[in-house]
């Protein structure tokens, strides 16, 4: 089943196109990798698909719990549709705790009302709690519940890392990206992100789309793998596939690479 | 639950107090101006503090919105003959709407820029007011009869304090912390940033009409020069000097400065170097300001003191 399909997407700013013509198909279930150099046009392609730009031409149709079209994709709708991202420069809530970032997360699934606010309700009190709990079990899960009074900002990179993750989690999503999750990570530390993230879309039944420089990782864990290329997809397929593609070595090795 | 009946019953006796020492004369005429000056301070402040300091909206036009208070209820009292109750509350709904009616079309502006267009809002009123000859225009407005007293000060003073520490300790406020921390992430986690900073400006705008509200019916006379742009700043300062975010910052706040420059009322002439001295001081020492740290308790058992900010 497809939950994600692109059709001929492009995106322009002024003279430059950074992505042209972009048409891809995800299914369900799946760990795809988006690669290509910088400036290729993976970050433009995460922004046009959770609606902070909008396409200059082409569609974007998403099949998750509802459909949803290029047109509903406002920032702050997508977590209705069942997407949530990470960013590629870490974008925490610094000066709030571990737990209420992860709060954060679940607010799209919380519904009472601003009077119920006011005046502490019963509704206040219900809602607050289970998702009290629910947020606690997500932290446990990500091993950050000891830290859960701590300032975001003065967490570890990783640590930082992960709790972006776990954010982006308790929105409840069907499909997570994830932009450049091991940037800055150690060996040690991306190879327990591979294992993070295979978790992940175990526990959570979820499709995943992540954008990243360390091959060891895309090539480990990605079923599929997309490169791109001056905002071109050029090439698409298994990591073997990828790996012996004559586009994909000349994209990032230059044409000298495939004579010798 | 135990803290909770802790801090009713020292309300309770620091309004009986007061409210006996106001009924025996200990407290006089000058000392009880102080005493209502503070709370209605305290109600703009706490009010600002959600739209500055939690939301992260830069606004120097909060005058404006005690002046469409101000001005609201001098007409439902005076003009109409409606009770003050009424007055109070139709001033809030009122001032409340004008923060939405100048909400959505600034709100969409950042920092300076924000700054810049709600200054123009503050003036922009001034002015309407200084022109329509119904509300007294330049003259002023005369024979507001007088219905403030300590019960409605102290009432409306507790009140906005509660009703916006509960806000800011729902979902809906902790949507407005987050815009400030990063709007962009905000933004990708549901917040509809828009909504919830005009929602919070609303509150704000609510809660300064009705300030304004007690003001009028305190002073019998409002002018529109009292709500200019020197009071928007003076509002700004006892949230800033109080801390940013922090609500009992903003009390503090403004009770200190009430009182340090009732006690400079002695020496005229070095009042206001005094004045500036002691905010520099808290500038340079405490950025943050008196109780601003730049974490905020959302739960009961929420965020403790950070050990890397204590060593510093």
């Amino acid at each position: 089943m497809s939950v994600l399909k692109v059709n001929n997407l492009s995106k322009n700013f002024g003279g430059i196109k950074a992505v042209t013509e972009v048409s891809l198909n995800i299914e369900k279930g799946e760990i795809i990798g988006l690669i290509g150099p910088n400036g290729a046009g993976k970050t433009t392609l995460f922004n046009l698909l959770t609606g902070i730009y909008t396409p200059t031409s082409g569609e974007i149709i998403y099949d998750l719990d509802k459909k949803a079209y290029t047109k509903d994709l406002k920032p702050h709708k997508i977590t209705h549709y069942g997407i949530a991202r990470t960013f590629q420069n870490i974008r925490l809530f610094q000066n709030m705790t571990v737990l209420d970032n992860v709060l954060m997360g679940f607010h799209s699934g919380l519904k009472y009302s601003i009077v119920s606010t006011f005046f502490r309700l019963p509704s206040y009190y219900k809602t607050e709690k289970s998702t009290y709990d629910e947020a606690l079990e997500l932290l446990i899960k990500f091993n950050l519940l000891d830290k859960k009074n701590e300032l975001a900002k003065n967490l570890s990179y990783g640590d930082q890392r992960r709790l972006e993750i776990a954010r982006a989690l308790a929105a409840k999503p069907k499909i997570l990206l994830l932009d450049e999750p091991a940037a800055g990570m150690n060996p040690k530390e991306t190879k327990e992100l591979n294992f993070l993230i295979q978790w992940i879309r175990e526990t959570f039944d979820l499709t995943i789309i992540l954008i990243e420089h360390d091959m060891s990782l895309v090539m480990n864990i990605c079923e599929r793998i997309f490169v791109f290329d001056y905002g071109h997809l050029v090439a698409s397929g298994t990591p073997l596939e990828i790996q012996r593609n004559e586009r994909v070595i000349k994209a990032y090795l230059g044409e000298e690479a495939l004579q010798c | 639950m135990k803290k909770n009946i802790i801090s009713f019953s020292i309300l309770t006796i620091i309004y009986f107090l007061v409210k006996i020492l106001l009924d025996i004369g200990i407290i006089d005429s000058y000392l009880q101006l102080n005493i209502f000056l503070i709370g209605i301070n305290i109600i703009l402040a706490v009010g600002l503090n959600l739209i500055t300091g939690f939301t992260g909206q830069f606004s120097l036009g909060h005058a404006a919105f005690m002046s469409i208070g101000a001005y609201t209820s001098a007409v439902f009292t005076a003009k109409l003959g409606q009770s003050f109750i009424v007055a109070i509350l139709v001033s809030g709904v009122i001032a409340a709407f004008a923060g939405i009616f100048i909400g959505i079309p600034t709100l969409r502006l950042k920092g300076d820029y924000l700054a810049i267009a709600t200054l123009g809002f503050g003036e922009i009123v001034r002015i309407i007011a200084l022109n329509i000859d119904y509300i007294g225009g330049a003259i002023g407005f005369n024979d507001i009869p007088q219905y403030t007293n300590w019960t409605w000060i102290f009432m409306m003073t507790v009140a906005t304090v509660f009703l916006i520490k509960h806000f800011i300790n729902s979902y809906h406020g902790r949507a407005c912390i987050a815009i400030r921390e990063d709007e962009i992430a905000a933004e990708a986690m549901g917040i509809n940033t828009t909504f919830y900073k005009v929602l919070a400006f609303a509150i704000g705008a609510f809660f300064a009409g009705i300030a304004g509200s007690l003001y009028a019916n305190y002073f019998y006379f409002i002018k529109p020069d009292s709500f200019g742009f020197m009071k928007s700043i003076d509002i700004l300062v006892i949230v800033v000097f109080g801390g940013m975010g922090s609500i009992e910052g903003s009390i503090l706040g403004a009770i200190l400065l009430s009182i340090i420059s009732l006690f400079l009322q002695g020496i005229p002439e070095l009042r206001m170097v005094v004045y500036s001295v002691v905010l520099f001081a808290i500038m340079v020492y405490r950025p943050t300001g008196l109780l601003g740290k730049g974490e905020f308790k959302l739960w009961k058992k929420g965020a403790e003191r950070n050990v890397s900010i204590e060593s510093k």
